[in-house]
């Protein structure tokens, strides 16, 4: 028999991003002078789980990156929250927002240009140790030759410089710096997108062993849904600084409910010759996010938009109809389109 | 059998394929549109001199579009540049080779007949829209002058058909942008303008180099699928360079794979995808994370790294990474160390493969 107990509770989430805002103001509209905005991230919402891998995937200029800046606080958000660890980053200061900020890290796409040229391996994976005084300088040694091995490169590439590596190489010297810290959290922006296809593989082969090794959470920005389908647990799907679709991966890619999805979903060229897309699934290019579309934003290329798209902006809701009632639940599949239950 | 399929052997001599892939001599064969035939570009380098493209030949009709695939630095980018004379010199240089295009070899051609050539009969789209794009000129002057040399349209007539073109290739408010000057736009619509200006030409080969690979996927499909339409109503061949898998199963009808200056496989396409014969076509694809594949299983990988250009390896340039010669008796091992691998069909297949011990198990 099984003993009465209560189901054990999910896990809180590590991060909760609740509502956030990020606003540019920019010059624009008929006369330079006129001051307009760039509504860059528009009212995001989203949750993940410690362990887990939140992929948030979308075209250029969607929001995704300044998403990613806005979480960390390397931007400070126009309006709402951002929880981790249940302490509200967005009204942090001083030490304890130095404090949160050393459990998120980003890895950026350009391997390159993030890692400082004049300094050697060895230095770039040491610095964030040496910048919050962790340890004596032998220990920090130590602990880079750790690192550097945990990333699979060797310990004696300590001494050499950044130009000296491939890609692929640059890459995994530029996770080993992210990881010094023992990081929570890691927002990893394109993080694959510069490699190729064989060194893709083994980043991403190491990141999936790092996360089941050191139970790194991982917030994954990328505009390759095929990538973010690999890694993700839960998918967000961004368009005009909104999350358009947001749901359990296996739920949003077998059954997408937002067409902005399914178009993206479509739109990915398969490796299978017989499985040929013989025309584009959504017309026109994004609108400029200085003036986007009333209603649903994505309503101007939308293939099943109606008169109403334009009018009513569509809440991110729940695709399940016996769901509904669960607002709070984390697993929800959720959509913003006011057809999502027809087509 | 993969009809009309015709490949070089080292010789230079035209072989075509049977069933059981015996090569059998030509009678009179009919040219193709574009025969590159045996091309080498070597750059003058301080540490001395690489060569870049090593021995390569391809060649493609009217309708038919071929791919060139590999990853960076494999030479696609240089092959490509080199069919129109376009490598820089110095430091580059075409050691050797014939570009055959309608007959004439365009290696060989006095430089003043080219212009004729670029932009019109052939055109090409590059990683860098910069390279064909004029930063003194409007968008307008440049769609113009592409009309004007190659049908000889007026201004209006030209003006109607460019706005037209960059509707077509996804470009919002067409007229505004056709006043712009290229430094005025964004790199993604710097590219679009780029693909309009080529397609505008109607050229008989589009050479196209990473076209979409800096565009939003569903602007990509955009252009594939306008690249499609236009090949089909002008019968337009194309040779397509990419690193990215997908888009060459949807819209290449036959693959060259290069591998460190050299093809080292070339097939149909479906040939590429379902039955490759070289184990580096077999290492790039089973690391490509495909629909509905998840964390839970790996990805494959190639470990290692490509070997230099400068001192290239004696045998297969691929040995070191080779997981296939890893499972081979120690006399086969050094013999791929060893002997260099020719580009041959491999029997049964409508492959051609550089590899001693392909994967259908042949020896040779
Ligand atoms: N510092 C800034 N000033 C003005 N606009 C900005 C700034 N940073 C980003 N944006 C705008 O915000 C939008 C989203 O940009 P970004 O977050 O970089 O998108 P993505 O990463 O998806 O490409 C874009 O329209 C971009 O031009
Ligand atoms: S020749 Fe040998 S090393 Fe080269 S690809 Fe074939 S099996 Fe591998
Ligand atoms: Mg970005």
């Amino acid at each position: 028999m099984q003993p009465m107990t209560e189901p054990a509770a999910p896990p809180p989430p590590l991060l909760d991003v609740r509502d956030l805002r990020k606003h540019y103001p920019v010059r624009g509209g008929l006369f330079a002078t006129q001051q307009a905005t760039v509504k860059a991230v528009d009212g995001v919402s989203l949750r993940v789980r410690p362990g887990e891998t939140l992929g948030l995937v979308g075209e250029s200029g969607c929001g995704k990156s300044t998403l990613g800046r806005t979480i960390p606080r390397l931007e400070d958000p126009t309006a709402g929250e951002v929880y981790f660890a249940g302490r509200n980053l967005a009204e942090a200061r001083g030490r304890e927002l130095f404090a949160l900020r050393r459990q998120i890290q980003i890895i950026f796409q350009d391997p390159y240009a993030s890692l400082n040229p004049r300094m050697t391996v060895g230095e770039i994976v040491r610095e964030p140790l040496a910048v919050h005084r962790r340890g004596r300088r032998a220990d920090q040694q130590r602990r880079v030759a750790e690192l550097l091995e945990l990333v699979g490169l060797s310990a004696d590439v300590s001494d050499r410089y950044p130009h000296e590596f491939s890609g692929g190489q640059r890459q995994r010297v530029g996770i080993a710096r992210a990881l010094t810290l023992e990081p929570k959290l890691i927002i990893a922006d394109e993080p694959v997108s510069a490699l190729d296809v064989s060194v893709q593989s083994q980043v991403l082969n190491l990141l999936v062993e790092l996360q089941e090794r050191l139970g790194l959470t991982y917030l994954f920005i990328s505009h390759d849904l095929s990538v973010v389908e690999y890694l993700s647990d839960t998918i967000a799907v961004m368009y005009l600084g909104k999350i358009m679709e947001i749901g359990p991966a296996r739920a949003v890619f077998e059954a997408p409910a937002h067409p902005y999805t399914r178009a993206l979903i479509e739109a990915i060229p398969e490796p299978d010759p017989r499985r040929r897309v013989r025309h584009a699934p959504v017309r026109g290019e994004t609108p400029s996010p200085i003036n986007p579309p009333s209603g649903c934003v994505f309503h101007t290329r939308c293939p099943y938009a109606v008169e109403a798209c334009r009018g009513v902006v569509p809440p991110l809701e729940a695709v399940d109809p016996a769901r509904r009632g669960q607002a709070d639940a984390d697993d929800l599949h959720r959509a913003a389109c006011i057809r999502k239950d027809e087509i | 059998m993969f009809q009309g399929h015709s490949l070089k052997t080292a010789a230079g001599r035209h072989v075509s394929m049977t069933r059981f892939g015996a090569p059998m001599p030509r009678r009179d064969p009919p040219l193709p549109l574009l025969e590159v035939q045996d091309l080498e570009v070597t750059f003058a380098t301080d540490a001395g001199p690489l060569r870049a493209v090593d021995g390569v030949s391809f060649a493609v009709d009217r309708n038919r579009t071929l791919g060139l695939v590999g990853e960076s630095g494999c030479g696609k980018s240089v092959s490509a540049l080199a069919v129109l004379r376009l490598i820089p010199n110095p430091p580059g240089r075409i050691t050797a080779g014939r570009v055959l295009w309608k007959e004439r070899d365009l290696l060989r051609l006095p430089a003043r007949q080219l212009p004729a050539i670029r932009g019109a009969e052939i055109a090409m789209i590059f990683q860098d829209p910069m390279t064909s794009l004029n930063p003194v000129f409007t968008i307008e002057q440049q769609l113009g002058e592409v009309l004007r040399i190659r049908f000889g349209q007026g201004r209006r007539q030209a003006r109607a058909r460019a706005r037209e073109m960059l509707a077509t290739v996804g470009i919002a408010d067409p007229d505004r942008r056709l006043q712009n000057y290229p430094h005025e736009l964004s790199g993604g619509m710097k590219q679009r303008i780029m693909i309009a200006m080529a397609l505008l030409a109607e050229p008989d080969l589009l050479i196209a180099d990473e076209p979409t690979t800096a565009l939003d996927v569903t602007i990509q499909a955009q252009i594939l699928a306008l690249i499609r339409e236009l090949q089909q109503r002008t019968g337009m061949a194309m040779v397509l360079i990419t690193h990215d898998l997908g888009v060459v199963a949807g819209v290449c009808d036959e693959v060259a794979v290069m591998y460190a200056g050299r093809i080292v496989e070339h097939a149909p396409s479906a040939a590429i995808f379902e039955n490759s014969q070289h184990p580096y076509t077999r290492g790039l694809l089973a690391s490509i994370p495909r629909k509905g594949r998840r964390k839970e299983s790996r990805l494959a990988t190639i470990e290692g790294v490509v070997p230099s250009l400068l001192e290239p390896p004696p045998g297969c340039r691929f040995a070191e990474r080779c997981p296939r010669r890893r499972e081979l008796p120690e006399a086969d091992q050094r013999r791929c160390r060893q002997v260099d691998p020719e580009l041959l069909p491999v029997a049964g297949t409508p492959n051609a493969a550089a590899c001693h011990y392909p994967c259908s198990g042949e020896r040779r």
